[in-house]
């Protein structure tokens, strides 16, 4: 991690960080509670005390670049632009919702904003990102792609073979591993004999850092960094981003693996808070600053969980559209 | 701590057993706990069995009785887990791989259909792999189109392996024992939908076959023939059609591979209709399976067209109202009998 250090570039910069992982926290705490109401099913993975990753990612990448994500990945969305009510519509099932209500919290797709969604098998997202950089190669096109995994992802066969693909064809991908420290209930140190995962890309040839994943500033300058070398032919780069997850890996984690104390030691340390004092003790932003930022996030979920409660419902007549494209005569 | 009475016990002086009532999870669990006591080669692997207690909460427990040795914890690496699985097999060891879901061992078909099916015939008998592969499998939850699968039919096309697909208590808590008993692969399939179901585990019951379907409830209209979660649906249509004055016989076919043809032939025979019920896609299903064989063994006994309720062709959709119609449910189990008994469905 000998990156130069980053900060902030002036208020709005700073403004425009704190108000992206503001947004995903806000969403992210309403879904918690909306799960409750049972007004969200399925399986739901929440991205609290990442959002330093996704935010300062997608400020880092171009609007026509690719994105790949996991079903933890509502974030990743939010930051993208995906609009907040059509992913929480999404969430409720519905119509308007951004995958028509068929994918749900672990399936989010928006492919006006080049984001190729959510993908709930663990590690399946790399090699499509591999060919989504073949594409944009064989294209000529100035593009990249971006592909979030997890740690957990780094044991699949698919992680391998795809580090090697891009390495071996100089593909324009940019590997974005979110190491939270836990697939599930089990530790990095119990599933990799070397925990080193930048280590692991080197062994493919490929340019590979690790980045404090709490620091929302060191994410979007490793980011832009990497991305302008592999936009400028360097060929594939993996960037491990160290971060840590909030809350239990799904509803349905008793979290009988880690001590509260680790978690509220992490909490401490976390990305808005870091960002916030930072922010504050270089003199861009006051504390008005930060409570209308927090107002505005929590009125935009308010307005898309209005959006999502009154969204019509897709005819079950419909439920077997989409099994195959529809092609217009 | 719940091993059933065997029989044979003082009975004099003792009252027959209570049944002892418990979640389909709890005899999972009591049946691994129960192998791993009775043999020390059986061990379990996979993904978070261990620290997190099993993504269903099957395997909670296990790691403090038995140690990491026996229960490991293992990454995310569904083909290496499986092949290991499969090599432990045939070094002598007895194991018992957990793949979380259905859903992930796609990333290990390779190492279950042309390693673990093939060993035994393509070594000309030399190899038997005695392993058993235990997977949650099944719709209804909105997990949508990655999480969804009921991919037990399909493994059933596969020759060289053993599906057995526990739909009660008494199987939940017993069929593992046959399983390991049994020197090929065989995979063991559990509905996640069932885990909370609770019941009675039959008094003195000490072990069950792998190898017969069962009937669950007697009838003469019609034959409902399913397996694992699509039971208790049969059962409640069942009820319903009894209401009504319908007698259908719930037979379990319990194992897929292979298929007890002779019970499927009899129950049809005497009820001269069928309808099958499948969480599978309909096309190329092991209802397709299972209607063949009628048609092939039981044709002229037949007073009605084989009924098949299988799952919508669709990748499972998230919306609930959407994921329900695409499944089987009581109603449409009711309405393909009330098709296949005739008319207005009164007899
Ligand atoms: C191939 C596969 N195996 C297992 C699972 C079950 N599963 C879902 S998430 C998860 C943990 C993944 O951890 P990680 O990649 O670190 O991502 P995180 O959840 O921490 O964001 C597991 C085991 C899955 N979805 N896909
Ligand atoms: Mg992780």
């Amino acid at each position: 991690m000998n990156a130069p250090a980053a900060g902030p570039a002036g208020r709005e910069h700073g403004l425009a960080l704190l108000r992206g992982m503001l947004r995903i926290r806000a969403f992210e705490d309403r879904c918690y509670q909306l799960y409750g109401e049972r007004k969200i099913r399925g399986f739901l993975h929440l991205y609290n005390g990442e959002e330093a990753v996704a935010v300062g990612a997608m400020r880092a990448l171009d609007a026509g670049d690719a994105i790949v994500a996991t079903y933890r990945e509502h974030g990743h969305a939010l930051a993208r632009g995906v609009p907040m009510d059509r992913v929480m519509a999404e969430l409720y099932g519905k119509q308007s919702g951004c995958s028509r209500g068929r994918g749900g919290s672990m399936h989010l797709f928006d492919v006006a904003k080049r984001f190729y969604g959510g993908n709930a098998i663990v590690a399946a997202g790399l090699p499509v990102a591999v060919g989504l950089a073949l594409a944009q190669k064989l294209r000529r096109e100035p593009a990249i792609t971006a592909c979030f995994f997890g740690d957990g992802a780094v044991a699949e066969g698919e992680f391998h073979e795809s580090l090697n693909l891009a390495a071996l064809w100089r593909l324009p991908v940019l590997f974005l591993c979110e190491n939270n420290r836990y697939a599930m209930g089990t530790a990095l140190d119990r599933t990799e004999a070397e925990t080193d995962i930048a280590a692991k890309a080197r062994g493919y040839r490929i340019d590979a850092a690790a980045v404090d994943g709490m620091d929302v500033f060191a994410v979007e300058a490793a980011v832009g960094r990497a991305a302008a070398a592999i936009r400028g032919g360097a060929g594939p780069a993996l960037l491990e981003l160290r971060t840590y997850r909030f809350r239990a890996h799904s509803m349905f984690d008793p979290q009988l693996y880690r001590d509260k104390s680790e978690v509220e030691a992490w909490q401490r340390k976390g990305p808005l808070i870091t960002l916030t004092t930072r922010l504050k003790a270089e003199g861009l932003i006051t504390e008005d600053d930060f409570r209308r930022l927090e107002a505005e996030a929590s009125a935009e979920v308010d307005a898309a969980v209005a959006f999502a409660e009154s969204a019509p419902w897709e005819p079950v007549a419909d439920l077997a559209r989409f099994v195959y494209a529809e092609r217009s005569a | 701590m719940i091993d059933p009475v065997l029989p044979g016990a003082d009975s004099a002086r003792t009252p027959p057993p209570a049944p002892v009532r418990l979640s389909y999870r709890d005899a999972v669990r009591e049946a691994l706990r129960a192998a791993l006591r009775a043999d020390p080669r059986v061990f379990l692997m996979g993904e978070d069995v261990g620290r997190y207690g099993g993504s269903y909460a099957v395997s909670k427990g296990l790691l403090e009785e038995f140690g990491p040795e026996r229960i490991r914890d293992t990454p995310l690496s569904e083909s290496a887990f499986v092949g290991a699985g499969i090599g432990a097999a045939l070094g002598g060891l007895r194991p018992i791989v957990e793949i979380m879901t259905v859903n992930f061992s796609l990333l290990a078909l390779d190492q279950i259909m042309n390693n673990a099916a093939s060993y035994c015939h393509m070594s000309g008998g030399q190899l038997a792999v005695g392993l058993v592969i235990r997977l949650a499998t099944g719709a209804g939850r909105q997990l949508a189109a990655q999480h969804s699968h009921s991919l037990e039919g399909w493994y059933a096309h596969i020759p060289g392996l053993r599906i057995v697909v526990p739909a009660t208590i008494d199987d939940a808590r017993f069929m593992l024992a046959a399983a390991l008993a049994c020197p090929d692969p065989v995979l063991l399939f559990e509905h996640a939908a069932l885990y909370n179901a609770e019941g009675d585990l039959t008094p003195g019951l000490a072990a069950v076959d792998i190898d017969h379907a069962a009937v669950r409830r007697p009838g003469h209209d019609a034959t409902v023939i399913t397996y694992g979660g699509s039971l208790p649906k049969c059962l409640a249509a069942a009820a319903s059609l009894a209401a009504g004055g319908i007698e259908v016989e719930v037979l379990d076919l319990r194992t897929l591979r292979p298929l007890d043809d002779a019970a499927i032939v009899a129950s049809v025979r005497r009820t001269r209709r069928a309808v099958i019920v499948d969480e599978g896609w309909r096309s190329g299903s092991l209802a397709a399976e299972v209607t063949t064989r009628i048609v092939e063994q039981a044709f002229y006994d037949l007073e009605a067209p084989v009924e098949r309720v299988c799952t919508a062709e669709v990748p499972i959709p998230y919306a609930k109202h959407l994921e329900d119609a695409a499944l089987p449910s009581p109603e449409r189990i009711v309405d393909a009998v009330r098709r296949v008994v005739g008319g207005d469905g009164s007899g």
